[in-house]
């Protein structure tokens, strides 16, 4: 039997994009699949997958960008035309159909080549094609349900089954054609936790038995790291990792990924020179190289990978005090504050098996590899716009004060620090509007990334935690904004 | 009530605007044209020359004139109701397809607030202006006309509530256009169409100005008979086939709130 990473591509996408009334919900992705895969998009809501896995359907028809299967070009082929059938996220049985013509309805649709020949009026050859009789279906039909665990139900109406057993009909329903790949769209969502761990193995049973292609949209991190032979990571309408689940674990590519999978501690630190890291004000050995001298990066720290030592050890590396700790049925969840060279207070999370004492002094180990370190996605706000006045700049739509005398109309390069924006509760209170995207905690702030009307994202370092989704107003004080003009193109000046 | 108060303590309010206050007027309605109406009907139906008798049913099912433009007015209903399906139905789909169908479905409904015998007497105009003999066809002809609205509004409404994810699924299970539309739409708008059916049927088996303007003196229906009886002081006669009209309404509607399914949306006449 072949390994997967030597099958051929079933499904490829190539710089695909998707817009809705000129927003941008899926980004230039380009990605594929291999046969048999158990492939998982996972994202928060809004990141782009269940679209990305519609124009894979043929529902929605990308604005730019290919879809092939089997390496042909599918992207103005219909959906009825494709082998491709979907488990939809809130079933859609027919409510006017039995359980076994549910079923059957695409089996009914189906014409299968007789193997037998025929010329046409004009002499051209083509195949006899044919339906499948009625025994076929029925037996189709029945080792289908048989499949899902639902023999006998086949006479009974779609209205009276339970939420667990609809599932299973629209899994038997889309199987029982027999695809070549069968698209998932948050098919576990609406069911309780017991019954979607059940589900998930059944899936994935289901998956090895077959060997068909599956394709899964969700938004729960541990269902996909469960369930996939590889995840693609997204968030925006942009992919941001695609690897298998551990890597995804272990070597997340980014804050966000790392935030989203699993419980992390992410801190700002620096590279100092290879295999050393400085975070929390202390250095230490690690396993990575080749970032620029002193290059601002994202340092992750797994839960578990910390160890809890005596203060007086050896092995200790950091030395805090225990703020809460919660027992979580396998393990404990401790938080420890690490004072750093700043006197700041950082959170540190630690996962970890035996009881230790609440307000009691620390030490903490890490070994070299449990460090992961990522470049910045960015170090700074930067922006290029024009002076819209002496001493007045335009950002984003809105117009802010600035110490620069520059003429009205020079192009200049806007430069902010992370924390140098202001955040505001109210979003009138702000000179321009825009919509938090994103927050995650660095130990002793939060960096979230707000988007405003004008599609720019800016980060910014918070001591609050501001709400995914909400409404803002953003100032940036005068002294802090830094101008530069854009040289070596046409200025009015 | 609230056990606190205790009757002892309660006083009779004098007059208090509650909510069934309002339902007042409505009720007055009701009692003055719907429900006296019907008892006199019921009253009348059974006196005969003065006295109380059978004798108006008698008269009505011994008199073969009226039985048969009983049944003709059925035929009648029966085509007209037919024919709006079959153009009323295609229209209230391509209408749910739009995007704008909504302001499209307006131009379908503004007929609606004309008054149906300027409609029915501009169609008599053009009938004589196009040299056509008025006749049964021009009666039908004018039923669909005046009733369409009737027939594509419940239909749209149903069809334009039909889940988007049952077309979805029908697609991805390999069904084209016409195969979505026979297998999904149509069986999933069943209400739709019997209140349609309802709404077009009951009118035109009752209608009588349509005949008389369009009808040339040939078609008599069922609604010109009872009008005529009426005219004619023959108010046993007439009280009698009023009650078979009534009937038939309630009949329909039973027929139609049976079928129609009790959780749809389709928007019933009952």
């Amino acid at each position: 039997m072949k390994t997967i990473t030597e099958q051929k591509k079933i499904i490829e996408l190539k710089n695909i994009s998707k817009f809705y009334d000129g927003k941008p919900v899926v980004k230039n992705i380009s990605f594929f699949i291999r046969q048999g895969e158990f492939v998982t998009f996972l994202g928060p809501s809004g990141c782009g997958k269940t679209t990305t896995l519609r124009m894979i359907a043929g529902f929605e028809t990308p604005t730019e960008g290919q879809v092939l299967m089997d390496g042909v070009d599918i992207t103005a082929i219909p959906p009825h035309r494709r082998s491709v059938n979907t488990v939809f996220q809130r079933y859609a049985l027919f409510p006017h159909l039995t359980v076994f013509n549910n079923i059957a309805f695409g089996l009914k649709l189906q014409r299968i080549p007789t193997g037998q020949m025929k010329k046409d009026f004009r002499g051209r050859e083509y195949e006899v094609m044919r339906k499948l009789t009625k025994a076929e279906i029925a037996e189709k039909v029945h080792n289908a349900l048989k499949m899902v665990d639902l023999e006998g139900y086949d006479q009974r109406n779609v209205g009276s089954l339970s939420g667990g057993q609809m599932q299973r009909v629209a899994i038997a329903r889309a199987l029982v054609n027999e695809p070549k790949v069968l698209l998932l769209d948050e098919p576990l969502g609406a069911l309780d936790l017991k019954m979607r761990k059940d589900m998930q193995i059944e899936l994935m049973n289901m998956h090895k038995k077959l060997g068909i292609t599956f394709i899964y949209v969700t938004h729960d991190q541990e269902e996909a790291l469960t369930m996939s032979d590889s995840i693609i990571v997204m968030r925006d309408g942009e992919i941001q990792q695609i690897a298998n689940p551990q890597k995804i674990y272990d070597e997340p590519a980014n804050a966000f990924v790392a935030d989203f999978i699993g419980e992390s501690n992410i801190f700002s630190g620096s590279m100092p020179e290879d295999l050393r890291v400085r975070i929390l004000g202390k250095s230490f050995e690690c396993v990575d190289k080749g970032f620029k001298k002193n290059e601002p990066v994202d340092v992750i720290l797994r839960p578990e990978d910390i160890t809890l030592v005596p203060t007086d050890s050896d092995k200790a590396m950091l030395v805090g005090n225990i703020q809460t700790s919660v027992f979580k049925g396998d393990h404990f969840q401790t938080t420890v504050i690490v004072k750093d060279d700043e006197d700041y207070d950082n959170e540190v999370l630690v996962h970890h098996t035996n009881p230790c004492d609440v307000e009691k002094p620390i030490g903490l180990h890490i070994s070299p590899d449990a460090f992961h370190i990522m470049h910045k996605a960015r170090i700074i706000n930067e922006i290029e716009t024009e002076m819209w006045d002496e001493g007045i700049v335009e950002i984003c739509g809105g117009k802010f004060e600035c110490n620069s005398s520059l003429p009205s109309g020079t192009k200049v390069k806007v430069k902010i620090d992370f924390d140098d924006v202001e955040v505001m509760d109210n979003e009138e209170d702000g000179e321009i509007g825009g919509t938090v995207v994103n927050s995650i905690y660095k130990g002793n702030y939060y960096q979230c990334i707000i988007r405003t009307d004008t599609y720019y994202d800016f980060f910014v370092d918070t001591d609050d935690d501001w709400l995914k989704g909400d409404r803002v107003g953003i100032n940036l004080p005068k002294d802090k904004i830094i101008i530069e003009e854009i040289k070596g193109e046409e200025t009015d000046a | 009530m609230p056990k606190s108060l205790s009757p002892a303590i309660k006083r009779k309010p004098v007059f208090k605007i509650s909510r069934k206050v309002f339902s007042y007027p409505y009720m007055l309605v009701l009692m003055l044209f719907v429900i006296v109406p019907t008892a006199m009907l019921l009253i009348n139906a059974f006196i005969y020359d003065g006295e109380a008798s059978g004798e108006n049913f008698l008269l009505f099912f011994q008199n073969t004139v009226y039985t048969d433009i009983l049944a003709n007015s059925l035929l009648v209903g029966l085509l007209s109701t037919i024919i709006c399906l079959v153009i009323g139905y295609p229209v209230a789909y391509l209408l749910s397809k739009f995007k704008h169908g909504q302001m499209l479905m307006m131009i379908f409904a503004i007929p609606m607030w004309i008054n149906f015998l300027i409609k029915t007497r501009s169609l008599a105009s053009i009938f004589e202006w196009l040299g056509m003999d008025l006749g049964a066809v021009s009666v039908i002809i004018g039923m669909v006309y005046i009733f369409l609205p009737m027939m594509i509004m419940p239909i749209h409404t149903t069809i334009s509530n039909i889940d988007k994810s049952y077309v979805e699924a029908a697609r991805d299970l390999g069904a084209d256009g016409i195969t979505v539309l026979f297998k999904v739409i149509l069986p999933l708008s069943v209400p739709g169409i019997i209140s349609g059916i309802t709404m077009v049927f009951i009118p035109t088996i009752s209608s009588f100005a349509i005949t008389t303007y369009l009808g040339g003196g040939e078609v008599e229906l069922f609604g010109d008979v009872i009008y005529n009886a009426y005219n004619h002081d023959l108010y046993g006669v007439g009280s009698v086939m009023s009650l078979f009209m009534l009937v038939f309404v309630l009949v329909a509607s039973f027929a139609a709130n049976r079928f129609g399914g009790e959780n749809e949306k389709g928007g019933s006449l009952l």
